[in-house]
């Protein structure tokens, strides 16, 4: 089964030209990924790996309408102006890969996507993986394996260090989700955990979180109030790093002290979740779930 | 990037905010000459211009009973260093006689996704611990970004502080301009604290605006010079200017990892095993050969490094681009470097274990092995 992608999933490359894109696209495409076309204004009609380039995406969906995500990897000045093209297009899912998009554009894309629709993941992310069927981002491949478990990260790099830990010990995963490491992402770790609760292959749940921000205290909420009910572990990254900078009275005035490592493992443990010491620990915590 | 108050007050007041009649003054400019010609009329308030919290608590504010007073102190604050900088302007108000401290900001909230807006009758340096002790008396607001701060919510959040009247409608216009600047200048905040009511009338006595790093581009006059944050190191500052994310901490395990999630993960193992990372050091994602080089030659020359661990796991980053920044790094730094001990996983691995094999450096499969043998090295 999954979560939002899988064997359906029929992917657009926007920024298919450009080195990321190009890379990526050959990459994904070795996974198994189904790309049907690519999108680069001004370069319609060459190829990119096998892969039709066209000049936007009303164009692309129109030649190929099983298309129904979208991987963005254009550059951040054009980045936003993409995934609304997307969205307008009808596209139900977006990744968007692209690093350094002013927050304030995308707080106003992760808005306008909501009201028509489509699911946005990231910006600032590696993307999602549901193994052995697709792969829809940057993530590499051979590190994942499928099986029971779901991962929801905060952390690139993270994610790939604790889902190869999983497969070396013979651990496979549903899917794994990037959400994006900016302070404003589109799909949050609690809306990506009611699709895994719905998800009958998803047996555990990891969580890697990450100091700053609420999502983790907000995962524990939504677990001890029974809105989620599979076993979960988690990693948090940044447990020994240095009190961070802070943003003015405001960004303390909403925080109130939540955001720090000990809260979020405070907020975890009360809701009965186990938190690893190490990314290397995750295997066992989940092996005693599962 | 935090702007001076002189450059946010400056900003508000383009939107229609009142603020106190002020001169800045340069480091290196005419301080009587500026100060005299200006028009002020005392009593007038000193204001040392860093981008540091707390310059009230530390003697960075003083008051000038006359122009004379003004001129010393203004030379005094040239030289009187808060939390360890001297600062490169001073601004110099009017003082405006005032009873009532407001505060009012608007930032982002994260979880919400939206701007919300923050105001409080109880203004000044301690509003952290009233909104802790009496977080009602907070009021809050998020805003649709496609509809904007509308003027009956602004007057709303005005009573709700107890405004009637002209002051009421005063305060209004103040978050609505506030508002405005915060959308038009892509800021994460802005904020006037404090704030006060002489008459009807708001004043901003002080402000506050940071612009998103990532929209600087498009505010190309916002480019003056500036020093941020008074603890920043000289490695920190020689790191910034790199373009490199690093803290300088106290061990003498050197790190890099690419991605901040791994890179604090890198120092947790360090602690871990019983070591002390001297440093954090991101090199983030899909870093060039050229960015690794910098990275590695920074801590080559960075002196509390005794070893250096580097843990890549490569999805947008390649090994191989890695691989060849740590070679060209060690070439280039041409003394004997300090040892190196390299963790490479990920997005094309085996091309990247080459290179460093054939330049004779180990790439390690498994972070533990690496940071234990980086530790040892370290003494």
């Amino acid at each position: 089964m999954a979560i939002l992608v899988g064997r359906d999933t029929v992917v657009l490359v926007q920024g298919i030209t450009g080195r990321e894109g190009s890379f990526h696209t050959k990459l994904m495409l070795e996974y198994g990924t189904r790309i049907a076309a690519g999108v680069t204004p001004g370069k319609g009609g060459s190829e990119v790996h096998g892969v039709k380039v066209y000049d936007s995406v009303a164009e692309a969906v129109k030649e190929h309408p099983e298309i129904n995500t979208s991987i963005v990897f254009v550059p951040a000045r054009f980045a936003s102006d993409a995934v609304y093209e997307a969205i307008d297009a009808g596209l139900k899912l977006v990744v968007v890969i692209t690093e350094g998009i002013p927050v304030h554009e995308t707080m106003r894309f992760v808005n306008y996507a909501r009201s028509r629709g489509t699911t946005i993941v990231g910006p600032n992310c590696p993307g999602v993986i549901t193994p052995s069927e697709t792969k829809v981002g940057i993530m590499p491949g051979h590190v994942f394996t499928r099986g029971p478990v779901g991962i929801i990260s905060r952390s690139g790099t993270i994610t790939y260090e604790i889902s190869y830990a999983l497969t070396k010990e013979g651990i496979g995963q549903s899917t794994v989700i990037g959400i994006g490491g900016d302070p404003i992402v589109g799909l949050t770790f609690t809306e990506a955990m009611e699709l895994f609760e719905k998800d009958p292959e998803t047996k555990a749940l990891v969580l890697i979180g990450e100091i700053g921000g609420d999502f983790e205290e907000r995962a524990a909420k939504m677990i001890a109030e029974g809105r989620f009910t599979k076993p979960v572990v988690a990693f948090i990254a940044g447990r020994t790093a240095p009190p961070g900078k802070r943003m003015g009275h405001a960004g303390a005035i909403i925080m109130m002290g939540e955001g720090d490592y000990a809260s979020k493992v405070r907020a975890l443990e009360k809701a009965g979740v186990k938190v690893a010491r190490s990314p290397f620990d995750i295997p066992s915590l989940i092996s005693r779930v599962l | 990037m935090k702007l001076y108050e002189f450059e946010a007050k400056g900003i508000l007041a383009r939107y229609g905010v009142e603020t106190p009649r002020g001169v800045v003054i340069a480091r290196g400019d005419d301080v009587r000459g500026k100060i005299e010609s200006s028009g002020l009329k005392p009593p007038l308030v000193v204001k040392s211009q860093v981008l540091v919290a707390g310059r009230g608590k530390a003697g960075g504010i003083r008051f000038a009973k006359s122009l004379e007073e003004a001129v010393s102190l203004t030379e005094l604050l040239f030289d009187f260093p808060i939390k360890g900088l001297k600062p490169r302007y001073i601004l110099v108000e009017e003082a405006v006689e005032h009873s009532s401290e407001l505060y009012a900001s608007i930032t982002i909230d994260k979880s919400a996704r939206k701007p919300v807006v923050l105001a409080s009758p109880y203004g000044g340096m301690d509003i952290e611990e009233i909104a802790r002790e009496k977080p009602e008396s907070i009021v809050r607001l998020h805003v649709d970004p496609f509809i904007g701060l509308r003027g009956f919510e602004a007057r709303m959040i005005a009573r709700r502080l107890g405004l009637s009247g002209g002051a009421q409608q005063s305060f209004a216009s103040l978050l609505q301009a506030m508002y405005k600047a915060f959308i038009d200048y892509d800021a994460e905040l802005v904020e006037v604290n404090p704030l006060t009511l002489v008459g009807d009338r708001v004043i901003a006595l002080d402000a506050r605006i940071i612009v998103d790093d990532n929209a600087s581009y498009k505010h190309p006059e916002l480019a003056i010079e500036r020093v941020e944050g008074g603890e920043v190191s000289e490695w920190e500052s020689r790191a910034r200017r790199l373009g490199l994310a690093f803290v300088e901490l106290e061990g003498n395990v050197g790190v890099i990892g690419n991605g901040a999630g791994l890179t604090m993960t890198s120092m947790d193992l360090v602690y871990e095993y019983g070591g002390a990372p001297a440093n954090f050091l991101d090199v983030g994602g899909g870093a060039s050969s050229e960015r690794v080089k910098r990275a590695v030659l920074l801590l080559l020359e960075y002196p509390k490094t005794k070893s250096i661990f580097i843990n890549i796991f490569g999805g947008i980053t390649r090994c191989d681009e890695v691989a060849r920044g740590i070679v060209e790094a060690i070439k280039e730094y041409g003394g004997k470097p300090k040892p190196i001990f390299v963790r490479l996983s990920g997005t094309r691995e085996e091309e990247g274990r080459r290179i460093l094999e054939e330049a004779g450096i180990r790439a390690y499969d498994d972070p533990v092995k690496a940071v234990i043998d980086a530790i040892k090295a370290a003494g």
